[in-house]
């Protein structure tokens, strides 16, 4: 196909070589980009290369329960992990049991978590194991409470970015009671707990 | 606390041998460990890091397991996104004002929705890069991500030279709703032009809150991107859908009565290098392309020179306009100062100080708390900071306010003198500002077609010279 498609900017013959309209546009174009220029040198000098993602700081976290919620995911990209090292093992785990539990065993009804997500596995007398299963985990925090409020606070709620769509404006800071988030690089995008409490 | 509030499960267990139930042998159990707890802590005060219960040494030599963290999207992957951008920028430029193929839009669109839409999740986007860029330039703590810098800055330049090739095929949006486009209805003018009016006191809008810190307005109330995702709250993805279906009918909702980049885009368009044109070489005013824009962008020529009387009462509601700027500039600044006291309130902070404000001389509650109870246990922890930043923001809205509210007088009344300027015109051209470049209506002009070879040459120039090709662009207007 032949291209002989008449150049758009291209005027009528009769017509000055620049018009006064043609002018205007002109500076206000070159205006315009000097702008862009401008904007674009401030805001380079506040850049960062790195991406940034939202992350919890576990040390703010409140557990209201909202991770759970106002995700924009259906199921939050919130989720409970456990810092091991920090883990008692204890075997009344304030974490995995309800306040008032009718038995020490994995039946529901001795359970704080709402799905099952947390495995307890037995190590060795008197020590028992707790994992988190993240395919069950609803980041509702439940776990979170119970472990920070009587237990070393090895569970803690994080944003996991197998899972997390990095909103432009994450939906749950928003509505987070403890302003526990915050904007991290994305080559660290996690603040694990290295302490309890 | 929340968790002594699950109300106590029914039926349980049965009574021991020595008459005692398991539940109250767990309550007891449970009141000792309370002790213990208590006794720990208190033991613990002087060292405060240390662990209620100190991690075992197994001896089975168990190994502990390592907390997982899987690795965010890579920093790289962020250049790429760049990068496709740039490439689908030039693509769209060269099928615009290269090739002039609407086909080649609708497969690039395709691409834009598959990519930046249902790959990306339709973040990051242009859109919403305008609101990151305001926030940087009012927030120095702020580092914003070179990426979302280019998104925002490549299809606003290459708006000053070409237009909104941008909004054609490459922004997601735009994309979907072109591509949903099926039975186009025109919108009277009557109800078109105050709409047009709404992306920029949306722009407005979204540059006050985001300036602020207070909320990405644009990001939070996207119709498509729950669309994007699958998922998303119940009303955005209604509106998405909403929107969708009236985009069937009228064409991209989103594009011309909402979307703040948009908005944007339409000024570098107006003063861009090059421009759509209907034809390829020269218009015969046929008024084949008349109706042919879904987006009510096609302009007509000026039918008449315009008579002594009509060019007196048209300069004189151009004066009129023009004097009103001013009031409109100070009536909307004042109001909306007026109204920045209310919209701060959408900072969370702001929010907070005032619950504060409002709980002063409240006992704190017990038992089982809401997040707001939380937040506001929190507040009371730390009051002084809390009501200084909220001040702080405050302040920051009073000024916004002016701004937003001039902002608006201002956008009004060009319109209005938009509205009562003549323009000269000659030939059917698409509006540069609002043309979206979709290429539609390059197949609705015999020129073009004759171009592309599916139609014959006009009848034989006056001279007795056939046409030689099926489009001769350089015969110019001497052709019937």
């Amino acid at each position: 196909m032949k291209s002989d498609i008449r150049h758009p900017k291209a005027e009528p013959e009769e017509q000055p070589a620049v018009t006064r309209r043609q002018f205007l546009r002109n500076g206000a174009r070159a205006a315009a980009l000097t702008g862009l220029g401008g904007l674009a040198a401030i805001v380079a000098s506040r850049s960062a290369a790195k991406g940034t993602v939202w992350q919890i700081d576990p040390q703010k976290c409140v557990r209201c329960g909202n991770c759970a919620t106002a995700c924009v995911l259906e199921q939050s990209a919130v989720k409970c992990v456990h810092a091991f090292a920090i883990c008692g093992y204890c075997q009344l785990c304030t974490g995995y049991f309800e306040p008032e539990p009718n038995d020490l065993n994995t039946g529901a009804e001795n359970c704080l978590c709402p799905t099952a997500a947390i495995k307890r596995t037995y190590v060795e007398d008197p020590y028992y194991e707790y994992t988190i299963d993240e395919r069950l985990c609803i980041g509702c925090a439940k776990c979170v409470e119970g472990c920070n409020r009587f237990g070393n606070g090895s569970l803690f709620l994080q944003v996991r970015h197998d899972r997390c769509v990095s909103c432009n404006e994450c939906a749950i800071s928003k509505v987070c009671a403890g302003d526990a988030f915050r904007r991290v690089p994305a080559d660290q995008p996690y603040l694990l707990k290295t302490t309890s409490h | 606390m929340r968790a002594e509030t699950r109300s106590p499960i029914p039926g349980a267990g049965k009574p021991n041998p020595d008459g005692r139930s398991p539940k109250f042998e767990l309550r007891r159990r449970w009141i000792w460990f309370l002790w213990g707890v208590l006794l720990l802590v208190l033991s613990a005060s002087v060292a405060v890091a240390e662990h209620r219960f100190p991690p075992p040494d197994f001896e089975t030599g168990h190994q502990l397991p390592v907390t997982t963290t899987r690795p965010a999207r890579a920093v790289w992957f962020q250049y790429l996104d760049v990068a496709v951008l740039a490439a689908s920028l030039g693509m769209a430029n060269w099928l615009i004002y290269k090739r002039r193929s609407r086909k080649g839009l609708i497969v690039l669109s395709i691409f834009s929705v598959l990519y930046f839409g249902f790959w990306r999740k339709g973040c990051i986007c242009a859109i919403g890069s305008l609101q990151n860029v305001s926030l940087a330039l009012c927030d120095r703590s702020y580092a914003v991500p070179v990426g979302v810098v280019a998104f925002f800055l490549l299809p606003l330049a290459l708006a000053l030279f070409a237009g909104r090739s941008f909004c054609a095929a490459v922004c997601p949006h735009g994309a979907l709703q072109d591509l949903v486009l099926l039975k186009p209805v025109k919108v009277p003018a009557w109800l078109e032009q105050p709409l047009s009016v709404l992306p920029y006191i949306y722009l407005g809008a979204g540059v006050l809150f985001s300036a602020t810190g207070s909320a990405f307005i644009i990001c939070q109330y996207d119709p498509f991107v729950p669309i994007f995702r699958m998922s998303g709250r119940g009303l955005m993805v209604l509106s998405g859908a909403a929107l969708l279906l009236l985009g069937v009918f009228v064409g991209r909702p989103y594009c011309r009565f909402l979307c703040p980049y948009g908005a944007l885009l339409k000024l570098g368009a107006i003063v861009a290098k090059w421009r759509v044109r209907v034809t390829p070489d020269y218009c015969t005013q046929c008024r084949l392309c008349e109706a042919s824009c879904p987006f009510g962008a096609m302009r007509e020529p000026q039918s008449s020179p315009a008579g002594a009387q009509a060019l007196v009462k048209d300069r004189q509601r151009l004066a009129w306009m023009l004097a009103l700027l001013p009031v409109l500039l100070a009536g909307g600044g004042w109001l909306g100062h007026q109204l920045g006291a209310p919209a701060s309130r959408l900072h969370p902070t702001v929010s907070l100080a005032d619950q504060l404000v409002r709980a002063e001389g409240v006992a704190p509650k017990f038992g089982a708390l809401s997040p707001d109870d939380l937040a506001l246990e929190r507040a009371r922890q730390e009051p002084k900071e809390i009501l200084t930043e909220a001040a702080g923001i405050r302040h920051k809205f009073d000024l916004g306010g002016w701004i937003f509210g001039a902002w608006v007088g201002l956008v009004i009344g060009t319109k209005l003198i938009s509205l009562s300027v003549r323009r000269k015109r000659t030939d059917y051209e698409p509006d540069r500002g609002e043309c979206f470049a979709c290429a539609r209506c390059f197949e609705y002009c015999p020129n073009e077609l004759v171009r592309r070879g599916l139609m014959p040459a006009a009848a034989p120039v006056e001279g007795g010279v056939a046409r030689s090709g099926p489009a001769s662009a350089t015969v110019g207007g001497s052709s019937v």
